[in-house]
């Protein structure tokens, strides 16, 4: 498998997403004296989940600006600081806490343009972590990103590679719109290859990751290497899937979507959120009324029970997505039964 | 308190009768189907907002409520901008978006016009974050209502800006009632400012009746936030003579408790000190009313011939303009 390294390629590195998370911030905190970050416990502490370790010690209490346990008041403040002239990063430490935000969030970040009548751009990024699987139960685990792209007048994105943990924050900083960034607790360990010059990418569309003819797999963030996973036991079967990393949950990739339909005349969407009125809900329905005669089975999908959250490992694991009830979903989809 | 040069004693008086008589106009055009939605007149409390502009300079910025025409026109916004918006019009000041209750100016630095109670004072906490970061000296003032003191996000505000030592000048106007709900039947502590002051920082009450006492007032806690000693809560104690809103049949105060207040009249009481000053007669008052006369009418017939957004505009403004940048 292993080719010998062409001289001109492009330098690789080895890190873990947390790293790609944190390069970002230091790349942007570089280029950009409006940028800033603030949230609990982002500096001294090092970030809750360490994205921002070793930030403060580089940038300073004021441009890594640790917050009280307020996040309505941090969240609108970040509104006003952007309103203000700056390119604030606001972190909040899960989505679950978000809520306490809502409020600045819906009502002020996501309609002070339109109800200014265009005068007001907001240019705020928001990140936090979201998704279960690590046992932290129904306050800390919610995958609630798709509440979130129903909301016109924000934006809302799902890096689920390094690539896009690494170029996401930076386009984002520059979307003169607010931005949200969901980040799935399970991928800050998660370690692979980067290229060293690894910068900015879009956020504007789909990306496939894997090309196959039989099926169409959509998935995101947490839900992406399931979805892979799945893939992969079924390429031993001879079932060739092809796997959508849907990365921009609002505005969805309609096009990207429905091209891959059509190649592939079936889809399963699987979604860390639960089923009802959810983002694979609003997939399903793009899918139905663009491509519904390009169809060869009803369209499925793999969701999160509609539970919240348990702790015990074993119920955890029953009421999220895996790889095994994706490839059941796909079997019975091409008639194979599960 | 005394009054101050002539030009600008008269003047004070011109801004509040400028909005008080914009209002009452406004009330009829509501009674006449061509405002719809909610309107919150701010008919009593003019001397407040009136007072606290003469601290402000061009460049600083403010954040207010629901209820804020006053706040607007005090601020410069034009009477023509405003009553257009009331229309739906794309002449008005947020293109028939936002409608009375979101009345903005980034020209003027007036950031709304923000309808849930509570919400505009984080976004002023962050306004004054940005002018810190960026060394500049400027006031964020943030004016709520006594019925916001109830929500988290005074606490967390008041405690930010605190904390930071950010340039806030926050404004309570206390008129008594949260809609209909009286401040005691709300609040365990109903002094407002020992609540500020629990958080360290300076606070004191104001007589929001009277214009000179709110222009003093604001102009020494501008000085202070200007200065870099932090934010500063003014409680101004003041008023609603009319309704909540146009839907308020008024059950919980009595017609004697507003004809009390109604004595104490901003606009009565403070013309009354120019006559006995001598700087007001009779016909320089009517001259007055006239001239004020010409310019609603004027912003009427502005808002009547505006133009309503084609249809086709719906969905603008939702997301900037400006095409997604592509790295």
């Amino acid at each position: 498998m292993s080719e010998p390294q062409r001289s001109d390629a492009p330098a690789r590195i080895r890190q873990s997403y947390r790293d790609a998370l944190r390069e970002a911030h230091r790349d942007a905190l570089r280029r950009d004296e409006r940028v800033f970050l603030m949230g609990e416990d982002v500096g001294r502490y090092g970030g809750c989940f360490a994205v921002s370790r070793g930030l403060l010690d580089e940038f300073g209490p004021e441009r890594i600006r640790d917050t009280p346990l307020s996040e309505s008041a941090f969240v609108g403040a970040g509104i006003g600081a952007a309103l203000g002239g700056m390119r604030p990063i606001v972190e909040i430490m899960t989505v679950n806490f978000s809520l306490l935000a809502l409020d600045q969030i819906v009502n002020n970040a996501a309609t002070l343009l339109h109800m200014s009548g265009g005068q007001l751009a907001v240019p705020l990024v928001i990140r936090m972590t979201t998704g279960a699987g690590r046992q932290l139960a129904a306050q800390h685990s919610h995958s609630l990103e798709g509440w979130y792209a129903h909301i016109p007048g924000i934006k809302v994105l799902a890096p689920a590679t390094l690539e896009d943990a690494r170029g996401m924050l930076w386009t984002a900083l520059e979307d003169p719109d607010p931005v949200l960034i969901f980040e799935h607790g399970s991928l800050y360990g998660v370690e692979g290859e980067l290229a060293a010059d690894a910068g900015a990418v879009p956020i504007d569309r789909a990306a496939v990751r894997r090309a196959g003819r039989d099926v169409s797999l959509f998935a995101y963030g947490g839900t992406l290497g399931k979805a892979l996973a799945a893939a992969d036991a079924l390429a031993t079967e001879g079932v060739e899937a092809e796997v959508i990393d849907l990365r921009t949950l609002r505005p969805l990739d309609t096009a990207t979507i429905l091209a891959s339909v059509t190649r592939t005349h079936r889809a399963v969407v699987v979604d860390e959120g639960w089923r009802s009125g959810s983002l694979a809900a609003e997939v399903i329905a793009r899918i139905v009324e663009g491509a519904f005669y390009e169809l060869d089975a009803p369209p499925a999908r793999v969701c999160s029970a509609e539970v919240p959250m348990p702790y015990a490992k074993h119920l955890e694991d029953a009421a999220l997505p895996q790889a095994p009830r994706i490839v059941d979903a796909v079997r019975r989809l091409l008639g194979g039964g599960a | 308190m005394t009054l101050p040069p002539p030009d600008e004693a008269l003047r004070l008086l011109r801004e509040m009768l400028r909005i008080r008589r914009f209002e009452e106009k406004c009330a009829e055009l509501y009674a006449a189907e061509k405002i719809r939605g909610f309107l919150h007149l701010y008919i009593g409390e003019e001397a407040v907002a009136v007072g606290v502009m003469q601290a402000l300079v061009a460049d600083d910025a403010i954040v207010a409520t629901y209820r804020e025409h006053g706040h607007a026109l005090a601020r410069g916004i034009s009477a023509r901008a405003i009553l257009a918006e009331m229309y739906g019009r794309v002449e008005g000041c947020s293109r028939g978006r936002g409608g009375s209750m979101h009345i903005f100016d980034t020209a003027r630095r007036f950031y709304g016009g923000n309808a849930i109670v509570g919400g505009g004072l984080p976004i002023a906490v962050g306004l004054a974050l940005a002018d810190r970061m960026r060394g500049l000296s400027r006031v964020t003032v943030c004016f709520f209502g006594e019925g916001a003191v109830a929500e988290g996000e005074f606490h967390e505000s008041m405690n930010l800006a605190a904390l930071w030592q950010l340039p806030v000048l926050f404004c309570c106007e206390n008129n008594l009632y949260a809609m209909g709900t009286a401040l005691a039947r709300s609040e365990s502590e109903t002094d407002l400012c020992i609540k500020a002051a629990s958080y360290e920082i300076p606070a004191w009450p104001v007589d929001g009746m009277d214009v000179l006492a709110v222009a003093d007032a604001a102009r020494r806690a501008a000085l202070a936030v200007r200065g870099g000693g932090g934010p500063v809560f003014l409680e101004f104690r003041t008023y609603r003579f009319r309704a909540h809103s146009m839907y308020d049949p008024q059950l919980y105060r009595s017609k004697d408790e507003v004809e009390q207040w109604k004595q104490r009249d901003p606009i009565v009481l403070y013309g009354e000190r120019l006559v006995a000053a001598g700087l007001l007669d009779a016909d320089e008052r009517e001259a007055l009313e006239r001239e004020i006369a010409g310019e609603i009418d004027d912003a009427a017939a502005f808002a009547e011939a505006g133009h309503l957004e084609p249809v086709e505009q719906l969905e603008r403004f939702v997301y900037s303009d400006a095409p997604p940048r592509v790295p």
